[in-house]
């Protein structure tokens, strides 16, 4: 597994302070994600702690106003409300085997940050969650969550504010405390072999779905469709239906705004569909950058796509046209979002929406189609309510959730 | 190619196109008077994941005030010294110019030496042959974290000076000087090639104490970034004169 190389994406670029950690999780992951009684563990407190296996639900309205039968993975039922248990759980195990008794995340939308502090919690880990000032802003509930499971949320003012500068200063701490701190990566992204071991870790998903679709469906789905930024949702999605040929795999980046670049910002998180190779937080990977290779700040309406980079292997799967990249921007998303609570009674993730939104622009996404409900939306509600006419009716609840 | 001097070195670092109204060429040039002997010159990248606060402001500046790998080139090739120059930046840059354009120009600018602290030694194939085409130094860093059989394969590949990291961290001046450099040079002895201790030195006393303890030579960035924020270009050549003559008293004791 360590020599997995994708297509010249991938690699291991960080200080040389921390390649002996890097080195040391690479033997702890290849004993460990095949070692029966640590599997047997984590599958267990999967089970019993995070709440798998989560149910494929067919979606009855979306199904009959888009003419085929959708499935949605309801990860946002796995505790905590999204993918993220996932990989936080296996890897604060991880910790624990290599006697590290600190964690630290760096943390986005929050779903990571607290998918961490829970795992570490359950685990009786130290845990630090690094998080950009302007997403400390938008996802009070996500940092109310951490702190009232012991963890620390840290601030991060540098730069934008938001997801990239998180890691950054993650890296810092890690190359200042690694002898007895790990790093507990939120995504497919980061030096090898953390792109490898979070696809591995979150792989259950796709494992899940294709059993699940065909005891319900009694097929495989002619699409699976899942919301990219980092794309830990989406590898985990992906990967038990690489080899089969005839499911189409959607990858739906944040279009933001707009695809067109002004200034130093891209107002889309799309690297997959527009980004330039590069090196950034310890991979070679798609970019978002300027022609000197500074990287650009991106932008989503959700803080859990808004990345400037995307995991190598994902990279690696559009380059070779497995896995077709696409874009729901800002308001694609929203109307998914509204249209999916209203329809279904499923509040989604923004993240998720994108998946979500893909179903109103693509054609042929067959007759079953799967879709990646990576979290629930619980989180958002104060963006969208700001976002939409629902403000005035809302103000009340806002009062709330401001406390 | 970088040749040390025989008596106990200074190296210094400050960030291109920091602060914004200063010349590269004039901070340069303050180096080479006030007695260094090797000066990197921070070509600044967005994302500094090995830089403390002090570096990592300085690089925001320099951004913000328009500080390109283009105009780093030409500011560093009007410096007028002999002074060896060293470029310091991280790998994204030198792999969007091209690895071997990079190179070539920094070649070309005067630049004898680059160091990249994003990139250990095990992806750095291709920028170590251009590094060899072009006749410019590749300096590594050693790291208290680094293992005996890691070090072998850094003192394999480097050449100028090794690059030894006196602390776990992030750059930045520090207060003293830590245990683990005198262990890290003390696990260094038996190679050759000149070692040079950074990260967190400030005042001639640590520099004295390095020397001391079997280092070649010292490095020293934040101090000066932040003088030079403060005080300009005098406060450089005054303070690279101090820590160079702490760094020879430490070699006379």
């Amino acid at each position: 597994m360590t020599d997995e190389v994708f297509g010249g994406y991938g690699g291991q670029y960080v200080p040389e302070a921390l390649m002996p950690a890097i080195e040391e999780l690479e033997e702890a992951y290849e004993r460990y994600l095949d070692d029966d009684e640590f599997v047997e563990e984590f599958e267990r407190r999967l089970g019993d702690y995070g709440g798998r296996p989560t149910p494929l639900y067919h979606a009855p309205t979306t199904s009959e106003r888009i003419g085929a039968d959708v499935y949605l993975k309801r990860e946002d039922l796995l505790h905590g409300g999204a993918h993220k248990l996932n990989n936080a759980l296996g890897q604060a195990l991880l910790a624990k085997k290599m006697d590290k008794d600190r964690v630290i995340a760096e943390t986005g939308a929050g779903q990571h940050g607290t998918a961490t502090a829970m795992a570490a919690a359950a685990l009786d880990l130290e845990c630090e969650i690094y998080m950009g000032e302007k997403d400390i802003q938008r996802q009070q509930p996500n940092v109310f969550r951490m702190r009232l499971m012991g963890a620390e949320v840290v601030p991060v003012d540098a730069g934008s504010g938001t997801l990239k500068d998180a890691i950054n200063e993650t890296l810092r701490d890690w190359a200042t405390n690694v002898e007895d701190t790990h790093y507990v990566i939120g995504s497919v992204v980061g030096p090898h072999p953390f792109p490898s071991m979070v696809r591995d870790l979150q792989a259950v998903i796709g494992r899940e779905t294709r059993r699940q679709i065909q005891e319900r469906a009694g097929r495989l789905p002619d699409s699976v469709v899942a919301c990219a930024g980092g794309g830990s949702n989406t590898m985990g999605a992906f990967h038990a239906f690489r080899d089969d040929e005839d499911v189409e795999l959607y990858a739906v980046e944040a279009g933001g705004s707009g695809l067109d670049i002004e200034d130093d910002r891209a107002p889309h998180s799309a690297s997959l569909n527009v980004g330039e190779e590069g090196v950034l937080h310890g991979a070679r990977t798609r970019l978002l950058q300027d022609e000197d290779g500074q990287i650009l700040e991106s932008h989503s309406l959700s803080a859990g796509l808004d990345y400037s980079g995307v995991g190598p292997e994902l990279a690696y799967l559009v380059d070779t046209g497995r896995v077709e990249p696409r874009t729901a921007d800002d308001t694609e998303a929203l109307e998914a979002f509204h249209q999916l609570s209203r329809e279904e009674g499923i509040i989604p993730a923004l993240e998720s929406a994108h998946a979500v939104a893909l179903l109103e622009k693509e054609d042929d996404l067959g007759d079953v189609v799967v879709v990646n409900l990576s979290g629930r939306g619980d989180k958002d509600l104060d963006t969208v309510m700001q976002e939409s006419a629902l403000a005035d009716d809302g103000s009340m609840l806002r009062e709330e959730g401001d406390r | 190619m970088i040749e040390l001097p025989e008596e106990p070195a200074l190296i210094t670092y400050f960030t291109a196109g920091h602060p914004r109204d200063v010349d590269v060429a004039d901070v340069i040039e303050a180096f080479e008077r006030g007695g260094a002997d090797v000066v990197e010159v921070g070509l600044p990248f967005s994302e500094p994941i090995a830089d403390g606060p002090t570096i990592q402001n300085a690089i925001t500046e320099a951004l913000d005030g328009g500080m390109t790998p283009d105009r780093y080139f030409e500011a560093v090739a009007s410096a007028d010294v002999d002074v060896p120059l060293v470029c310091m930046t991280y790998y994204n840059l030198i792999l969007q110019r091209g690895v071997d354009d990079f190179v070539a120009d920094c070649k070309e600018a005067g630049i004898e030496g680059v160091i990249v602290p994003d990139l250990p030694v095990e992806e750095s194939d291709e920028l170590h042959e251009a590094c060899r085409r072009h006749d410019v130094d590749l300096v590594f860093i050693v790291a208290p974290t680094t293992t005996d059989e890691r070090v072998e394969r850094i003192v394999d590949r480097v050449s100028g000076f090794l690059y030894v990291q006196a602390r776990l961290g992030t750059t930045g001046a520090r207060e003293d000087v830590s245990g683990e450099t005198y262990e890290a040079l003390d696990g260094l002895r038996g190679y050759e090639v000149p070692k040079a201790v950074g990260f967190g030195v400030s005042e001639p006393e640590h520099a004295s104490e390095i020397v001391e303890g079997g280092a070649d030579g010292v490095v020293a960035g934040s101090v000066f970034v932040d003088g030079l924020e403060r005080d300009g270009v005098e406060f450089v050549e005054e303070k690279a004169r101090e820590l160079k003559q702490g760094a020879v008293e430490g070699g006379d004791s």
